[in-house]
């Protein structure tokens, strides 16, 4: 056992559920736009509920915070929720400092950390030993940044996910578990006229 | 010294582009000063190439339009991005400057260069070279109606004899 096995055990024990927060996320921001990064993280927003202001990716892993960045600076009136992974994140880590110098004040990035990889075996990511993904949003620039590692400390994060001055980021240690699958539709061209066709009306996508 | 940039950029003007992303090259450098001082515009400096698919993608949910700036050896950063590009047929509009080509001082810059066009087809691109620099603006033109009415990925490759040569003052 290495350093990362202990410490991804640890995560075993994280007292904040991811799906209490996935739910909590839709209910508390019924007209946001929300972009869920590849993995558990679209499981749990489809949980939640199965919505057409979610755009959930099914690929483009790192790519979840520079969509959420597009949608927001074009959509200037509308709150733009990213919710993603740590191993989805860590990918795209050069993303937060792009967000960052944009300074979109409508975008929030939301990571659920569970400190494992939890498509592919739940091996540890860099979490687990000890990156600081609030700490890499700070050094980027990020006006507004929350942490979570209880769930007395959720409620304040949420809160500001909802209506702080972004770009915020919010680091939510979530308890590493297996939840059941809750798969959205898997075809990508649909999915993406659904989105603009709520967003946008029915002329945006030929209608 | 052709205004072949302002040409490109009054074309995605014409286009209606709100978003230009990039990761700079020489020879963009008057297009991106150009993106820079349109109050229009949201100019938008990428850490890496593969952002750029995801950001044009997030504007393109959110009802605007977009370019992808970058220089050839980006493309080699893009490919796992253009997959979802294809995938959800989000259009996606490049202009690639060429490196590795002719009088290219820097060896490094051959591989990906030869590499670029033929990967992005790999990956679903229509891609149209610019050798002209008269044709600037009716190829950028072209190029953007073909992405946006036809949801599809398309690079204008312009050519490195096009932008002239780096030669590092040797």
């Amino acid at each position: 056992m290495t350093g990362e096995d202990a410490m991804t055990d640890r995560a075993n024990s994280f007292e904040i559920r991811r799906r209490e927060v996935a739910q909590r996320l839709l209910d508390d921001n019924p007209d946001a736009l929300v972009i869920a990064g590849l993995g558990a993280t679209v499981w749990d927003l489809t949980a939640a509920g199965d919505r057409h202001s979610t755009f959930p990716l099914w690929g483009a892993m790192g790519g979840a915070a520079a969509m959420g960045l597009g949608l927001a600076l074009a959509q200037p009136q509308k709150r733009v929720i990213v919710v993603t992974g740590d191993g989805e994140q860590l990918m795209g880590l050069g993303a937060l400092a792009t967000v960052a110098v944009q300074r979109p004040t409508n975008l929030a990035i939301v990571v659920f950390d569970n400190e494992s990889y939890g498509e592919t075996g739940m091996q540890a990511t860099h979490t687990a030993a000890g990156v600081d993904l609030a700490g890499v949003a700070r050094a980027a620039g990020f006006p507004t940044i929350v942490s979570a590692n209880t769930n007395a400390e959720l409620d304040e994060a949420l809160r500001t996910v909802s209506s702080g001055k972004g770009p915020v980021f919010a680091w939510l240690k979530v308890r590493a578990e297996a939840s059941p699958f809750a798969l959205p539709p898997k075809d990508g061209a649909w999915l993406k006229d659904r989105f603009r066709r709520h967003l946008l009306g029915p002329a945006a996508v030929g209608e | 010294m052709s205004d072949w940039p302002d040409q490109i950029f009054e074309a995605l003007q014409g286009a209606d582009v709100r978003q230009i992303a990039y990761v700079p090259d020489a020879g963009h450098k008057r297009l991106i000063e150009r993106a820079r001082a349109e109050k229009d515009i949201h100019a938008v400096s990428l850490t890496t190439e593969a952002e750029g698919p995801a950001v044009l993608a997030g504007a393109w949910l959110g009802g605007q339009r977009g370019a992808l700036l970058m220089q050839s050896s980006g493309v080699g950063n893009c490919p796992n991005m253009l997959a979802t590009t294809q995938t959800c047929r989000f259009p996606l509009l490049m202009l690639v400057t060429m490196r590795g080509e002719f009088g290219e001082f820097n060896p490094w810059q051959l591989s990906m260069g030869q590499a670029a066009g033929p990967m992005l087809e790999m990956m679903g691109t229509r891609t149209f070279r610019l050798d002209d620099a008269a044709d600037a603006g009716p190829m950028t033109a072209a190029a953007a109606a073909m992405a946006f009415e036809g949801q599809m990925a398309v690079a204008v490759l312009i050519a490195q004899r096009l932008i002239g040569t780096k030669n590092f003052g040797k």
